[in-house]
């Protein structure tokens, strides 16, 4: 039998949530497997289970036919395993031959290093891929493809078999890319193996033999490039399903546009993007991560420099440089990651809520007036149905929902009524979600705006009145109420609609 | 009657929440901990435990427990202040220069004030604003004001000022030495500030998570700027009592006694990575430090053990509260 690696029904259990259920995956030496699937599919579980670093409940791995237990990533390394990670593991101040000997040295006799050996096996091995590198420079001097290149080497320096790429070509340009697939197929025609996971339908086509579809932590199918097409794969990511427990969407035209961002510019030679928000909706920014949704929310608010921004409130130029800014103009942020940029854990769910409205508990000598504090933490508290043993519990101790409305009501405390939610629903319970559901709804009624940042396709079609999807950093098309649908969704942001989107 | 019953019912739970709240309060094992020196103390000498002892080690506390006041805000934010050695010295030798110069003792003594919080705006500017390590930036503005302290003194002590400016230092006031009635009034307005303003939420919250306070659309940089200055004021103070009890501007006083204050913050159950303490805590931190001092030269321990063992102490004391929060 040809197949070098070989996973049998893995199976992986997080409290709460059945991360992989039964995979199969088959990879033959000198092939090209491209995996697929949706943010939260269970692709970055499979590899880090495949690279030692989790390990799977149930199943086994086979490489060359012998069964591995990886109890580390160092085992899987040993085995024949190399992983070049999204974010890159190279030691910034050190240069390439450095990097790629890093931790298994060659030395002589007395334990010091062998400079000129290192660097001659360093040269074949960039021979090999074919690329020429600077070995003299520090790596954090080469441009981010020559990283890569290194990370490659680096694997292959230690003789690795199979080689696993995880979006590598999120940050290159198209002619780095074509660099990168140059050198997978001569990889491949050494026989060694590539997994090769991409976001990006066109890339899969150009440089895979076969793919395999993850969904939801089950195999949907594995099937060659020469028997799909870019419809059929969609579909296998996306599925047919769709939670119906989504609060109806209001039967009424669009309201106002309240605010109006034009031509922002996060970086220099980067995308400007336009949009509008209106009064009452839910605007979603959809796309896959890293397609620049944060960054942009965060431009917006001025939480993030920007080359160029132009922002009308209410058809009045305003000018949001750092969030106070924002938070003066009534827009207020639910940050991506509740604990690290949202909350402070330490504090009470009353001093959360007042956090930035303290202005308004201060007595005419500057104290702060607890009471008033209490009572309109109890009223919040009462409005969002926050639960908790009272106002002076610690949010620490609260449910991830809780935690979430907790923020919320910071804003609605401070009359915000431009409210940017990123990843609302992240990590906490379904239940939860519905209610976090209910009350974006509630506040859209009662006249809020909102933008919802999500990564989870069924709660942007349930939820949003209008989709902007971004992709690789800009938005390429703003999905009016008709057009809502998973499969519409996910070809814009993975880029496969761009030759029938030519003007 | 209806206000009457939920009196009634109310006061008990409260009384339950406080006892509970003092448990948890980070200053509840540095008190346990001064009561048990104390209490050892108390056995181990007869003469500990008479009111002139008691008033001496207060007194001798009374500089370093000023200057912690700044370093508990400074601390509590996450960052440290290692200038408040130099930048009190400097503060004492510019006052009492000033005065023996001519000047009026008050305006003296506001330029002295003046010049701690100058120094502390620096801090603050550098670390705040152009975003520097908090140890680098103190590390030089360190240097910084024990050379100029040194430069404006040529060295050398300066003496020669009024007989009433030994009030600060040795006074009494309604019976109580004046150096301890400013310690007691500083942190007073510290835990005012600290617990009862707006300043003090926002240092507790940039310790907590910087981030988060600064997307919640609070500018968080001018309350960083803000600690540092108080730190400066604080030790300007403490320069203010030190030079005033010994009667001498002394270019060269306050050596290592960054790392005193840092010692009474930390073990009055402070967090040095911020957002956790009280400054009633420090407060008991330098009295533990005192009480130590004191008791150890009374049994006749020699200096070179004290230190040791005032060392062995703070590693005990940061190894339990660590244990604490996990």
């Amino acid at each position: 039998m040809s197949c070098l690696l070989q996973l049998e029904n893995i199976c992986k259990s997080y409290p709460g949530v059945h991360a992989l259920k039964s995979i199969n995956l088959e990879v033959e030496r000198g092939e090209i497997h491209a995996l697929l699937g949706e943010n939260g599919a269970g692709k970055s579980t499979l590899m880090k289970i495949l690279a030692g670093v989790e390990h799977q409940d149930k199943g086994s791995i086979r490489i060359d036919g012998a069964e591995q237990h990886f109890a580390t990533y160092n085992e899987a390394i040993a085995a024949g395993v190399g992983i070049v990670f999204q974010e890159f593991s190279l030691i910034p101040y050190l240069n390439a031959v450095e990097n790629i000997f890093l931790g298994h040295e060659i030395v002589n006799g007395f334990g010091l290093l062998r400079k000129g050996e290192m660097r001659e096996k360093a040269i074949a091995l960039f021979d090999r891929l074919g690329v020429k590198i600077n070995l003299d420079c520090s790596v954090q001097h080469l441009s981010v493809a020559e990283q890569q290149f290194v990370e490659i080497a680096k694997a292959l320096a230690l003789e690795a078999r199979l080689l696993i790429l995880d979006e590598p070509t999120a940050t290159l340009t198209p002619s780095e890319a074509e660099l990168l697939f140059d050198i997978m197929r001569e990889l491949k025609s050494q026989g060694v193996a590539v997994i090769f996971i991409s976001h990006h339908l066109e890339e899969i086509f150009q440089v895979c033999d076969r793919i395999s579809v993850l969904r939801d932590g089950a195999n949907v199918g594995a099937l060659t490039v020469a028997d799909s097409d870019i419809d059929t794969l969609v579909e296998m990511m996306v599925g047919r399903r769709l939670e119906a427990s989504f609060p109806p969407k209001p039967d009424k035209p669009l309201g106002d546009v309240v605010l109006q961002v034009r031509d922002i510019q996060l970086t220099r030679n980067g995308p400007h993007n336009s949009f509008n928000l209106h009064k009452g909706e839910i605007l979603g920014f959809a796309g896959l991560v890293g397609s620049g949704r944060t960054e942009l929310a965060l431009g917006v608010i001025g939480a993030l420099p920007v080359v160029s921004k132009d922002v009308l409130l209410r058809g009045q130029p305003v000018n949001l440089s750092d969030p106070a800014h924002a938070l003066a103009n009534g827009i207020g942020l639910l940050p991506e990651s509740r604990k690290s940029e949202g909350l402070i854990v330490d504090f009470s769910i009353r001093e959360n809520i007042s956090l930035n409205n303290l202005g308004k508990y201060e007595s005419a000598v500057h104290l702060l007036d607890r009471h008033r504090e209490d009572s309109t933490t109890a009223d919040l508290m009462k409005q969002l149905s926050i639960k908790a043993p009272s106002c002076e519990s610690r949010v620490l101790n609260l449910s991830g929902g809780n935690q979430q409305k907790v923020v919320i009501a910071r804003w609605i405390n401070h009359h915000c009524d431009i409210l940017i939610f990123d990843e609302p629903t992240r990590g906490i319970d379904v239940g939860a979600k519905a209610e976090i559901y209910n009350l974006m709804r509630k506040l859209t009624e009662q006249g809020f705006a909102i933008i919802m940042i999500s990564s989870e396709l069924p709660e942007v079609i349930g939820m949003c009145d209008r989709v902007a999807v971004f992709n690789k950093g800009a938005i390429v098309n703003v999905l009016q109420a008709g057009d809502i649908n998973p499969q519409e969704v996910m070809r814009h942001a993975t880029g496969s609609l761009n030759s029938e989107h030519v003007h | 009657m209806n206000t009457s019953i939920k009196t009634m019912t109310a006061q008990p739970n409260r009384m339950k929440i406080n006892f509970a709240q003092l448990i948890r309060s980070p200053a509840f094992y540095p008190f346990v901990g001064l009561v048990v020196v104390t209490v050892f103390m108390i056995f181990a000498s007869d003469k500990f435990l008479t009111g002139a002892n008691l008033e001496n080690i207060a007194r001798q506390v009374s500089i370093n427990a000023i200057i912690a006041v700044g370093m508990t805000c400074v601390i509590l934010t996450g960052g440290i202040d290692l200038s408040v050695g130099p930048v009190m010295a400097l503060s004492g030798t510019l006052t009492t220069g000033l005065m023996v110069a001519g000047v009026p003792a008050p305006i003296a003594i506001l330029i002295g004030l003046l010049i701690g919080v100058g120094f502390g705006v620096g801090n603050g500017i550098f670390v705040a604003y152009l975003k520097m390590p908090p140890i680098i930036v103190t590390l030089a503005t360190m240097g910084i004001a024990r050379g100029l302290g040194l430069m404006y003194t040529d060295g050398y002590p300066i003496s020669g000022m009024p007989d009433w400016f030994a009030w600060f230092g040795r006074g009494t006031l309604f019976g109580i030495q004046v150096p301890i009635l400013i310690m007691l009034l500083t942190y007073f307005f510290a835990w005012v500030l600290l617990q009862h303003t707006r300043i003090g939420r926002y240092v507790y919250a940039i310790g907590g998570n910087e981030e988060a306070v600064r997307l919640s659309g609070v500018r968080a940089s001018r309350f960083k700027l803000l600690v540092y200055s108080i730190s400066g004021l604080t030790a300007a103070i403490a320069g203010l009592v030190l030079s005033s009890r010994l009667m001498s501007g002394q270019p060269n006083a306050g050596v290592g006694f960054e790392l005193d204050a840092i010692a009474a913050v930390v073990l009055g159950g402070a967090s040095i990575a911020g957002g956790r303490g009280v400054i009633i805590g420090t407060l008991v931190g330098a009295m533990l430090l005192g009480v130590l001092n004191n008791g150890l030269n009374m049994l006749g321990v020699s200096p070179y053990v004290q230190s040791v063992i005032k060392g062995a102490i703070i590693l005990l004391a940061i190894f339990i509260s660590r244990q604490r929060h996990k």
